[in-house]
């Protein structure tokens, strides 16, 4: 009965082929000490760190190289002792394929520590542990990277009731985290502890998938006399998004444009945790993870990885990758990205390498026309229509798109997965993104500008009619001193009773004529200004003289600091500011291009 | 570069249509055990039509022609228009409502994917307001026929509009149960009495019947295989039920009762295969309910009040018509906003 109930609900999300027993066969291995160690700088979401070493330097294993810098940042350690020897770009592991700074580091093979200071969480003040936590370098590694110590801090206005730990790891091949949870389940436990401490929660729960029996065993008898709950959820993807898990372990749904924190919901990925716990009750800075290793290799296994080994190490520990291997995917099958090149190093974020081959991931067979089956809006977890989103991103009406909630999509790729005509969705969803964010920067840009001109039009009627003003006080002031002096001689008695009106006559008379004399001049002025700039456009209306003089003005100011004249507006923002949005929508535009030349290509 | 998902785990297009197919093939059994095999020429000329007129268009739309060809939605097309169509009916109409199907419907709005109107449903509706008279003419079940024709005679007429010796085209067509319904009801007659007509099976049409549940059995397939949703049968079957039901509780003797619409005519053949069709239909579960219920209720209303025996076609149409409406107004709640 029940199987007939199923039937008929609606199935959120995916079941793909798990590939996870490949990796599982082996205990998590630790990988010997590379013979460089190259540590990019950006191995979180946030601002770089700052440097703290030079070239040159010796450092010990544990020693902080790089300091959170702003609010948003994460410090980089010494994964071993040795000596700095480059501080240079170098490709990292990002989709995006470009080069940024890290530090290269020669292992000494000592791999001496630094003074490691375990602290006394239970008693300690939780502020000054947090703090400390600023300089741990320990971020989510379930794969967002973001910094942990901002996870944790305590301010008054959050008030967290539910930790949960994130077991799910959904996505298919990757198994660092179960191997995590079968080997260091205490390591874990204790790091749930420390964190429910200092977020002051008063339950945790662990979501594990069904998947994971041996890890959830683990888990049970580590959590045993401890107020902690495992929730078991069915092996479906995306179940480990944050949100999803949210919904599946305590029932709460997160609303979309509200974060967990807000209501009382704190998450964090397992191996977080168990960095959270080494460094309060061990002292140890974040140096290394647990990385899975699988797909077209000798041996899929895990490894404890230091942070910044090189690939080329990591695939030589797990038997080399086999012959007909084409490149390498850093994260699972459904979310993860082309490595750009294999000679990258493992940083915070790399849960899982998979080397691919035809035979594992084939090429998707050219795309088909939307048939409208509905198969994605079927599968879609965020219960988005897919198919109108795609109609839509792909005829380019952004607006539609944004209305159909286009940014409430998680790139699950879910709907790619199940689609019929082989429509890369995700593609276009990313792309539709990109242009919206580059087209409200522009527009916001244009916004600013816009206004800085209307005030800067306000400004100037207000001046002109100050000066006219003036002129006419001033005028006023000789002419009735003249008059005064005339109507003493006259009748001295009549004087008083005649001057006020004389006098506003006049003075009426005379602020016209001060109003005239000042517009000539600034007529006069204007024409000299336009003549001097020399391209004066000829298809635009005459302005006001005043405005042509203070935009010859503008662009006299600008020529003196090497600004071309520019036509619009918005030439007023601030010029490499443009020239970032400028470059981001040329990308968007590539990209766009790209897809195009793509499709007439499959079209031939 | 960012290409994921990496992994795909879905029927191509080409499966899709090649099991809508399949859940055909048990109603063109019955049909051929009942009307006999000339069914089998209609579906076989209606193809070869389909194909080339695809093919043509692809060229002169410079399109590719194999994937597309591939795809065998202009197959299904031919067949649904083929089974539509009366079983005998001339070569030239099924080839003229075949074209129309592809060429007008399909090609001429952008082929796959971008045509508003159910293709088989256009072409159908373009013959039945054209040539009426062929199109309500349907030859007589095989086991009430005075004459039975055999496989070649019937090929013969099919192509040449020539009947063997001393055999009149009367003897070897009958009235559809709905349209002999409706001309007997408006001659004052009751349903009882009508439906005493040898026509008039258990349920349905005699000999129908046995198409019907064919159909049934090949939807039933097609739920199960996860190509068409559940929503829309249900809800049309469901609606045509209702309002029958209704009618037929205030004065049984002037309407026909719920099982008779249920199993008569068209209404199996749409619920599972025509009002099924992805492309002109909505795509949310609501949505869904309120396009197959629409379509359920119109049929009805234009097989009591119409001016033709069945309304599918033009119900499913009509419903076309309604579709962007339909789905913009029953948007499901996404995750994490308010209804």
């Amino acid at each position: 009965m029940n199987a007939i109930l199923n039937f008929f609900k609606p199935k959120r999300g995916v079941h793909p082929t798990e590939h996870k027993a490949e990796s599982t066969q082996l205990p998590i291995t630790k990988l010997p000490l590379p013979p460089a160690l190259v540590l990019p700088l950006r191995q979180h979401i946030g601002h770089l760190p700052k440097v703290l070493v030079q070239e040159g330097d010796y450092v010990l294993k544990g020693q902080l190289l790089a300091e959170a810098e702003g609010a948003v940042s994460a410090a980089i350690h010494a994964p071993t002792s040795g000596t700095v020897s480059a501080i240079a770009e170098a490709t990292i592991p990002h989709p995006s394929g470009l080069p940024d700074i890290c530090i290269t580091l020669i292992p000494d093979g000592k791999d001496v520590w630094v003074e490691r200071k375990p602290q006394d969480w239970q008693h300690a003040d939780k502020h000054a542990l947090v703090a400390s936590l600023r300089n741990s370098g320990i971020v989510g590694l379930g794969g967002a990277t973001f910094p942990t110590h901002i996870k944790l801090r305590a301010d008054s206005a959050s008030n967290i009731h539910t930790l949960i730990i994130n077991a799910a790891e959904c996505e298919p091949y990757i198994t660092c985290d179960d191997m995590l949870m079968r080997e260091h389940a205490d390591e874990i436990v204790q790091g749930i502890v420390i964190a429910q401490h200092l977020l002051g929660a008063q339950r945790s729960i662990i979501g594990i998938e069904d998947n994971k029996p041996q890890a959830i065993v683990a888990m049970q008898a580590a959590t045993a006399g401890k107020h902690i709950t495992i929730v078991i959820v069915p092996t479906q993807y995306p179940s480990g998004d944050a949100r999803q898990l949210i919904r599946l372990v305590a029932n709460i749904e997160i609303p979309h444009n509200k974060r967990a924190t807000q209501l009382g919901v704190q998450v964090f990925n397992v191996a977080t945790v168990r960095a959270l716990y080494r460094f309060f009750c061990l002292g140890e800075p974040a140096i290394n993870r647990v990385v899975t290793v699988t797909g077209n290799v000798q041996d899929p296994q895990n490894f404890e990885v230091l942070f910044g080994t090189p690939l080329p190490v990591l695939l030589k520990a797990a038997g080399g990758e086999k012959p007909n291997t084409t490149h390498f995917i850093m994260g699972g099958p459904m979310m993860g990205f082309d490595l750009p090149s294999h000679d990258v190093p493992i940083t915070k974020a790399a849960n899982c390498i998979i080397a691919s081959s035809p035979a594992l991931f084939a090429p998707p067979p050219p795309a088909m026309p939307c048939i409208r089956c509905a198969r994605c809006a079927d599968a879609c977890p965020i219960q988005l229509q897919p198919q109108e989103l795609y109609w839509f991103s792909k005829s380019d009406n952004f607006e539609k798109a944004r209305d159909y909630n286009l940014f409430d999509c998680i790139e699950c790729g879910v709907c790619s997965y199940v689609c019929p005509s082989s429509i890369p969705l995700v593609q276009y969803y990313r792309y539709a993104k990109s242009e919206i964010i580059a087209q409200d920067k522009a527009k916001e840009a244009a916004d600013l500008a816009r206004e800085r001109n209307e005030f800067r039009l306000a400004r100037i009627e207000r001046e002109k009619q100050e000066r006219a003003q003036k002129h006419a006080e001033r005028a006023l002031g000789s002419k009735l001193d003249g008059a005064k002096a005339e109507a003493t001689k006259a009748e001295p008695e009549k004087n008083e009773a005649v001057t006020p009106e004389a006098s506003s006559e006049d003075a009426a008379k005379l602020a016209k004529q001060a109003a005239i004399a000042a517009a000539v001049d600034r007529a006069k002025a204007a024409k000299l200004a336009s003549q001097q700039a020399g391209n004066a456009p000829k298809n635009v209306a005459p302005t006001n003289p005043a405005v042509q003089q203070e935009i010859a003005e503008i662009d006299a100011r600008r020529k003196s600091v090497g600004l071309e004249k520019t036509a619009d507006v918005s030439s007023n923002i601030d010029a490499e500011k443009q020239a970032k949005i400028a470059a981001a929508i040329e990308r968007a535009k590539a990209m766009k291009a790209a897809k195009e030349a793509e499709k007439l290509e499959k079209n031939d | 570069m960012n290409r994921s998902p990496y992994i795909t785990n879905a029927p191509s297009v080409s499966t899709i249509m090649l099991k809508v197919l399949l859940a055909l093939v048990p109603g063109i059994f019955a049909y051929v055990w009942i009307y006999g095999g000339g069914i089998l020429v209609t579906i076989t000329l209606a193809t070869v039509t389909a194909l080339l007129a695809e093919a043509l268009l692809l060229k002169i739309r410079q399109r590719p022609v194999k994937p597309y060809l591939m795809d065998l939605s202009a197959v299904v097309t031919a067949w649904l228009l083929a089974l539509a169509l009366p079983p005998l009916a001339p070569w030239w109409l099924i080839v003229v409502g075949t074209l129309f199907a592809i060429v007008i419907a399909k090609q001429l709005y952008g082929g796959l994917g971008y045509n508003p109107f159910n293709p088989a449903m256009v072409g159908y509706a373009v013959l039945l307001i054209s040539f009426p008279l062929i199109m309500t003419k349907w030859p007589a079940p095989l086991l009430l026929a005075q004459t039975k024709l055999s496989f070649l005679d019937q090929l013969n007429f099919i192509f040449s509009n020539i009947l063997p010796n001393d055999v009149k085209v009367d003897a070897i067509t009958s009235a559809t149960p709905l349209d002999y319904l409706k001309t007997q009801l408006k001659l004052n007659h009751e349903v009882a009495a009508i439906a005493q007509a040898p026509i008039f099976g258990t349920f349905g049409a005699k000999g129908g019947e046995l198409v019907t549940g064919a159909y049934l059995l090949g939807g039933l397939y097609l739920i199960q295989q996860r190509i068409i949703s559940w929503h829309l049968p249900t809800a049309f079957l469901a609606a045509i039920a209702a309002i029958s039901l209704v009618f037929y509780a205030i004065n049984p003797a002037h309407f026909a009762n719920p099982m008779f619409h249920l199993v008569g005519g068209a209404s199996l053949l749409a619920a599972f295969f025509i009002i099924t069709d992805p492309v002109s239909g909505p795509t949310t579960p609501r949505g869904k309910l309120y396009f197959a219920a629409g379509a359920g209720v119109l049929t009805y209303l234009i097989r009591v009040y119409g001016g033709y025996p069945d309304g599918v076609a033009f119900a499913v149409l009509i419903m076309n018509m309604c579709v962007p409406l339909i789905d913009a107004l029953t948007q499901p709640r996404v995750f994490g906003h308010e209804k």
